[in-house]
């Protein structure tokens, strides 16, 4: 069942863990973050992030850390 | 899967003991392949924490133990075989033999991050299935296993259809597999087929998951995560200590540049003094002793004093890359970066123009968006470059007295110093706010940065890089600096009436320094500052060693000094204005060059030199015209 607000990386708190749904983004973009592990499927961790406004963020996602900004973990939608 | 797999069967032949033998090193961006290479070519290229360090290819010799010669080719980090970034098309070009002047690779060595396998493992696939020889490396063993991680290398080698080899190519471990490998290849020359089915690289979820199956069949068993990067992220992040501790760290490194190079600065100094005065005694013929002393030594000698601060100023941006802040540096600023339109990685370049700008301007081809490729190029040498220290160093020793603002901490030199630097990046990041908005107006693209974990920088990767600077410093003192001060003092003896050489002022470099006098004039400049910045033109520095020359011709500097001659020819309107104008005017040739390279046309370098020597010119004549005012 589809919840009626997905879900998105920005919406986890600081360690608290998700698991992905889809990228929301072009193509490219999208490979380019599978690349670096932001894969359907895996799990992704929220970790420290930047100072005055908390942007960007850095995700522990397959054993790297990756910072994103706000607006592009926004696109990374989270299974229901 | 039918479509996620294909069936790799071309066997291609290569001729035996083929004249050129050329081995590519790839794998995914800061796995250490560059830190290979040097080990196995013993070339010194560039190496450090972050990805992204590598943005060309460099070829050096490999000397294999039969003492026959190959060629490897140390190549960007890539992610897969579709390139998105300048940088990338390099690697992939130079894998599919695509890359003019160099032919295909003959074998390749990919190189893996084994403490994040599961992830690199993904590029095995479209690496393997090129069909050349490879050797599957698995860098960072030493991190591996002392975080818990293990794998089975033979299991491994089986699953992946190709030989592996465990390494730690910056502790120098596990390089004789590498070398065997090297030697064998070298010996058949057979290109072989993968004796697997490999997935394509289109789906990367099914990439992954291939990569995870071959890694468990591997027994590969990931290793913890980096706690000390977690405890060090947990103050570097902070929301109030990460701040402080930069700013803390950025007052530290420029008070020491200012108070700890000081005593080696006055021994370079004396020593440079007292050579030149028994140079001086030994030199009988007065042309040639003025040639020498007041020429060249007074000169060069004025640069290479400022030799151990520049040193001093690589050994603090050494410690930042090599152990891996400059990535967190890079997120801190990513807000900063964000609300003028560009993107957090501009901000890896932009840190290395700090050093230089043309590292940096070459730096750029990380940066995939083209637009904010161009508009980083155009700010890059805004940043304080190592060049301009000397310039404001002189000027600031002269000019401001020295005086402690926060006890030990901080003195009015120290605060002027940083004022410039902080000058610097301003401007750039407003002219990039203007760009953006402008000309240069894009979409904006995802910020995706990768922190590596820290690392000890190494005191051997530290004092290379230092000598190789001082080795650059040395270099350009020995030839630019010092052919400008041979042929500055050949125009400043000329013409001769009835054999003797006229009054500086009135010979030709005088009159060319009181040709452009008028422009300057506004400025608070006289004709020598004009010869100066005339000379300057080729590379900031040279100022120094000119106006050394030019005092020295005219027998001050070894009356009263460098600093204490340019007071009597500069007003502190002046002297402010000459620091303004040195850091915003487009003063190296070098720059301007890598810039069109880069660009692709002159179009570009010629904005960058009108915006910022424009620029330069007004804010230095109102600088002068208002510290004259407030100064009297």
């Amino acid at each position: 069942m589809q919840m009626s607000v997905n879900r998105n990386l920005t919406h986890l708190q600081r360690g608290e863990t998700g698991i992905l749904d889809r990228l929301d983004l072009p193509e490219a973009d999208a490979r380019r973050l599978m690349e670096l592990g932001f894969i359907p499927g895996h799990s992704v961790t929220p970790a420290h992030s930047a100072p005055f406004g908390g942007d960007p963020r850095v995700f522990r996602v397959d054993g790297s850390e990756i910072a994103l900004r706000r607006e592009t973990a926004a696109h990374l939608i989270l299974r229901a | 899967m039918a479509d996620c797999h294909t069936d790799s069967t071309a066997t291609l032949p290569a001729p035996a003991d083929a004249p050129h033998h050329v081995v590519a090193i790839i794998g995914p961006p800061n796995a250490g392949k560059s830190t290979l290479f040097n080990r196995i070519t013993g070339m010194r290229q560039k190496v450090a924490n972050f990805p992204g360090v590598t943005v060309e290819h460099h070829m050096g010799k490999v000397r294999l133990a039969s003492g026959r010669e190959i060629t490897a080719v140390d190549l960007p980090g890539i992610y897969s075989l579709e390139p998105r970034t300048d940088d990338e098309r390099v690697s992939h070009d130079v894998l599919m033999g695509k890359m003019p002047g160099l032919p295909r690779p003959d074998a390749v060595l990919l190189v893996l991050d084994s403490t994040n396998l599961g992830r690199h493992l993904m590029l095995a696939a479209p690496v393997l299935s090129l069909g050349l020889p490879t050797l599957v490396i698995l860098n960072m063993a030493d991190d591996l296993s002392s975080r818990g991680g293990s794998l089975d290398v033979a299991a491994l080698s089986a699953q992946l259809g190709a030989p592996v080899a465990m390494t730690s190519a910056k502790r120098g471990d596990g390089l004789d597999k590498v070398m065997q490998f090297l030697a064998g290849t070298a010996s058949s020359g057979q290109r072989v087929a993968p004796k697997m089915q490999l997935p394509v690289l289109q789906n990367v979820p099914s990439c992954r998951k291939w990569a995870s199956d071959i890694g468990a069949r591997g027994k590969y068993r990931a290793p913890a995560p980096p706690l000390w990067t977690r405890r060090l992220d947990d103050v570097f992040l902070h929301p109030y200590w990460g701040p402080a501790v930069f700013a803390f760290v950025v007052i530290a490194v420029f008070q020491a540049i200012f108070s700890w190079a000081t005593p080696i600065m006055d021994a370079v100094s004396a020593g440079i003094e007292s050579s030149g005065a028994w140079l001086g005694g030994q030199i009988t013929n007065p042309l040639l002793k003025s040639l020498i002393v007041d020429g060249v030594w007074s000169g060069v000698g004025s640069v290479l004093v400022f030799l151990p601060q520049i040193l001093l100023l690589f050994f603090f941006i050494g410690i930042l890359e090599d152990s891996g802040y400059l990535a967190r540096a890079a997120m801190i600023a990513d807000r900063t970066m964000s609300r003028v339109g560009l993107q957090g990685k501009s901000f890896i370049p932009l840190l290395s123009a700090y050093a230089c700008a043309v590292p940096a301007i070459m730096a750029t081809r990380t940066i995939e968006n083209k637009r904010d490729r161009i508009a980083t190029i155009l700010i890059a040498p805004f940043m304080t470059c190592s060049a301009r220290l000397p310039v404001y160093a002189l000027i600031i020793g002269a000019f401001i007295p020295d005086r402690q603002l926060v006890g030990m901490f901080l003195s009015t030199r120290t605060a002027m110093m940083l004022g410039l630097y902080v000058l610097g990046f301003v401007a750039a990041v407003l002219t990039a706010r203007v760009l953006k908005s402008t000309i240069l107006r894009s979409g904006r693209t995802a910020f995706v940065l990768e922190m590596p974990p820290y690392r000890w920088p190494t005191a051997q990767s530290i004092g290379l890089r230092l000598l190789d600077r001082a080795k650059v410093f040395l270099q350009r003192a020995g030839t630019v600096i010092l052919a400008i001060a041979v042929v500055l003092w050949v125009l400043a003896n000329l013409p001769l009436t009835n054999g003797q050489p006229p009054e500086i002022a009135q010979s030709i470099a005088g009159s060319i320094g009181h040709f452009v006098e008028p422009v300057i004039k506004p400025l608070g400049f006289n004709w020598k500052i004009g010869i100066g910045l005339i000379t300057s033109l080729a590379a900031r520095e040279v100022i120094v060693g000119t106006l050394g020359t030019i005092y020295g011709i005219e027998g001050t500097t070894s009356d009263v000094g460098l600093q204490a001659a340019l007071r009597s020819d500069l007003t502190m309107g002046g002297a402010v204005a000459l620091l303004i104008f040195f850091a915003f005017a487009m003063q190296c040739m070098s720059t301007s060059a890598v810039v069109r390279r880069e660009t692709g046309s002159w179009k570009w370098p010629a904005i960058q030199f009108g915006y910022m020597t424009g620029l330069a010119y007004v804010c230095a004549f109102a600088a002068n015209k208002l510290v004259t005012a407030l100064w009297g």
